[in-house]
């Protein structure tokens, strides 16, 4: 099918001012062929600006887009091959289904049969053959976006922008939707590009995630590795849920680096390498999922080990949360699998208890630069 | 339906009740006493009308062409004004709505602003700004255009200008509220599927501003058509318009009977399109429900 292509979409230190405020600040970014890129971010971060511009309704204050080596910077919209699906769905209300989805093609000139044969096809992809004379007032928010999105496929584009696609939609049709266009995505084989706030959305739609803040990307990665391996405290944070831990570096060599935390009383430490000095300070955190917690002290150790007393307990099902106040105070967030169905639940509240985790699970945060 | 009490009931059709209660004491009695009025014949009396039943004012009516065409120029300046006004008011109804929400209340303030005159005085400013030693004129000859003052005041083109600014924030109005109401994100949806500014705007934005467009259309068309103080203040001695017409025969014929009847073809000249367009528009709404 489609060849890859590593910068099928390429923006070149793309910048967008509105006055004095800075909405895209010099962002340099790659998108492949085929890829259902993500980009992620709260709202005022400029992410909609960089989806605007690239649909073509905003023009950059500097910088350049290219789009399958041409050159769009200042291509009007109604020229690129790009479409969009609105975050607000926009369906034409005086327009049937069938017109909403048609209308990209009436305004190419496209023959009458062809119109009505890619309608069809159309219609059949996202399952709306029967309301097909139904105005969009008939139609359920769920139902809306369909159409929309029909009406964005319909002339092939080489991408689709989705700004936020799952916002709207309540949370059984959210994972319904989210995919059901993944699936879309993988038949077309189109480029997809969204922007979300929501990084559950991302996670679980993208291929590949920027995390943008303030104008800029903070971070570009899979989403494990935005996950896994956040490169600094914004991110870690915007991701998920994190503990974290200050302190002063006290060993840094080849394999990790020690901290002695305030914070845990204790010494932490983390592997790898990276860039922090003796003497200095630093933040280590930890995911929720990769701390234990149980009643005995853990034998292994080379673990991080603490002692904590059960704040507060909530059992999910698949899940348990528990908050563990440490003995210098600090809360922190254990969650942990109930993998075995048992009479009494192991830790209760009030328990005194150990929490600890494998060095290689720390995550060494630097400055948000 | 026993959820609703007798009582609840009767509560519901009393208040339903009150507003037509309003247009049958304003609107229908005193129809039917200018429709009673108007089959009578005029005679020197107190009150100046016969107890007599005859269609003879209306046949008049029918018969003499000087109202004919009086109505017929009253259709036309008024169509006319209406046009105007929707040409000019729609950019600035749309301006409005896509400006900034400070700047865009300070710009409908402007809009009503000249509702603090009245309107008897708005007009009486127009004769000194179109008069042969008016301010427009003037400036004319200054800036070299003309030589002699062009003869503006008391022609239809001054009423024409005379009811179109007069009614012009009638027809802003509503095109506002309906193309503020409207989702910004639809004509982008146009453009992103390939259509031009102009296309986006016939397909999208015109249909969806159109129960605005008739709106106003109706609130400029249907007072100017009757309009009095404009024809009699801004217009010749011979531009008639029917609501003048009806004025003089009311107050200087003491023709009771036939300016009655004058109010009536009024009436259903501006009735039938109205009745037209509004089930016509009933229809759509059907359609689309």
């Amino acid at each position: 099918m489609s060849q890859p292509d590593p910068s099928f979409i390429r923006l070149q230190g793309i910048s967008k001012h509105f006055g004095d405020f800075v909405a895209v600040d010099n962002v340099d970014l790659d998108i492949g062929r085929g890829e259902l890129f993500s980009i992620l971010g709260g709202s005022g971060c400029g992410k909609t600006t960089l989806l605007r511009m690239l649909a073509g309704f905003e023009t950059p204050t500097a910088g350049r887009i290219e789009i399958d080596g041409v050159d769009v910077t200042t291509v009007p919209p109604y020229e690129r091959p790009v479409n969009m699906m609105f975050q607000s769905y926009a369906v034409f209300p005086h327009m049937s289904v069938e017109k909403n989805i048609a209308y990209g093609l009436r305004k190419e000139r496209a023959p009458a049969a062809q119109i009505a044969k890619r309608v069809d096809e159309m219609l059949e992809l996202v399952q709306l053959a029967d309301f097909r004379r139904r105005k969009p007032v008939q139609l359920s928010g769920g139902q809306q976006q369909r159409v929309a999105l029909a009406r964005a496929l319909i002339k092939r584009p080489k991408v689709l922008l989705l700004d936020e696609p799952l916002a709207a939609l309540d949370k059984k049709l959210r994972e319904h939707t989210q995919f059901e266009l993944m699936n879309i995505q993988d038949e077309l084989g189109i480029t997809f590009v969204v922007v979300t706030h929501d990084q559950e959305e991302a996670m679980t739609l993208s291929s590949r995630i920027a995390v943008m803040h303030k104008g800029r990307f903070l971070q570009v990665g899979k989403p494990k590795e935005i996950y896994e391996y956040p490169c600094n405290r914004f991110v870690a944070d915007f991701i998920g849920t994190i503990n974290t831990f200050e302190g002063t570096v006290t060993a840094v060599d080849d394999d990790g680096i020690a901290i002695e935390s305030t914070d845990a009383g204790t010494s932490i430490t983390a592997l790898g390498q990276h860039d922090v000095a003796v003497g200095k300070p630093a933040c280590i955190a930890v995911r929720p999922e990769k701390v234990f917690i149980g009643r005995d002290e853990p034998s292994d150790s080379s673990d991080i080990r603490m002692r904590g007393v059960v704040d507060d307990l909530a059992y999910l099902g698949n899940l348990s949360l528990y908050r563990v106040r440490l003995a210098s105070g600090k809360i922190i967030l254990v969650s942990q699998q109930n993998r075995q169905r048992s009479a009494e639940r192991y830790v209760e509240w009030e328990d005194e208890i150990w929490v600890s985790w494998r060095p290689r699970s720390s995550i060494v945060l630097v400055e948000d630069r | 339906m026993e959820l609703l009490g007798r009582r609840d009931l009767w509560w519901r059709r009393l208040i339903v009740a009150i507003p037509y209660l309003w247009l049958f004491v304003f609107f229908a009695l005193p129809f039917l006493i200018i429709l009673k009025i108007s089959l009578a014949d005029p005679i020197m009396a107190r009150p100046p009308f016969s107890e007599t039943v005859s269609a003879d004012n209306f046949i008049f009516l029918l018969n003499d062409k000087l109202y004919a065409i009086t109505y017929l120029r009253s259709i036309v300046l008024a169509a006319a004004a209406t046009v105007l006004c929707l040409l000019l008011g729609f950019p600035m109804a749309y301006g409005i709505a896509r400006s900034t929400p400070a700047v865009r209340s300070f710009l409908l303030l402007l809009i009503v602003l000249p509702f603090w005159i009245s309107f008897l005085l708005r007009v009486y400013a127009w004769m000194g700004l179109l008069n042969n030693y008016g301010v427009v004129n003037n400036l004319l000859i200054w800036l070299g255009v003309i030589d002699q003052p062009l003869q503006i005041m008391y022609t239809d083109f001054a009423i024409f200008l005379g009811l179109t600014y007069s009614y012009l924030p009638f027809m802003i109005l509503p095109l506002y509220a309906t193309l503020e109401r409207m989702d910004l994100d639809l004509v982008d949806a146009a453009l992103d599927l390939g259509a031009s500014r102009t296309a986006a705007f016939w397909d999208i934005t015109w249909p969806l501003a159109r129960p605005g467009v008739v709106a106003g259309c109706l609130l400029v068309f249907i007072p100017a058509m009757g309009e009095y103080v404009i024809p009699y203040l801004l217009g010749g001695p011979e531009a008639m318009m029917i609501g003048r017409v009806l004025f003089d025969e009311f107050y200087f014929n003491r023709d009771w009977p036939l300016a009655s009847a004058v109010a009536i073809m009024l009436l259903v000249i501006l009735v039938v399109p109205i009745v037209f367009l509004q089930r016509n528009q009933a229809r759509e709404a059907e359609s689309a429900a």
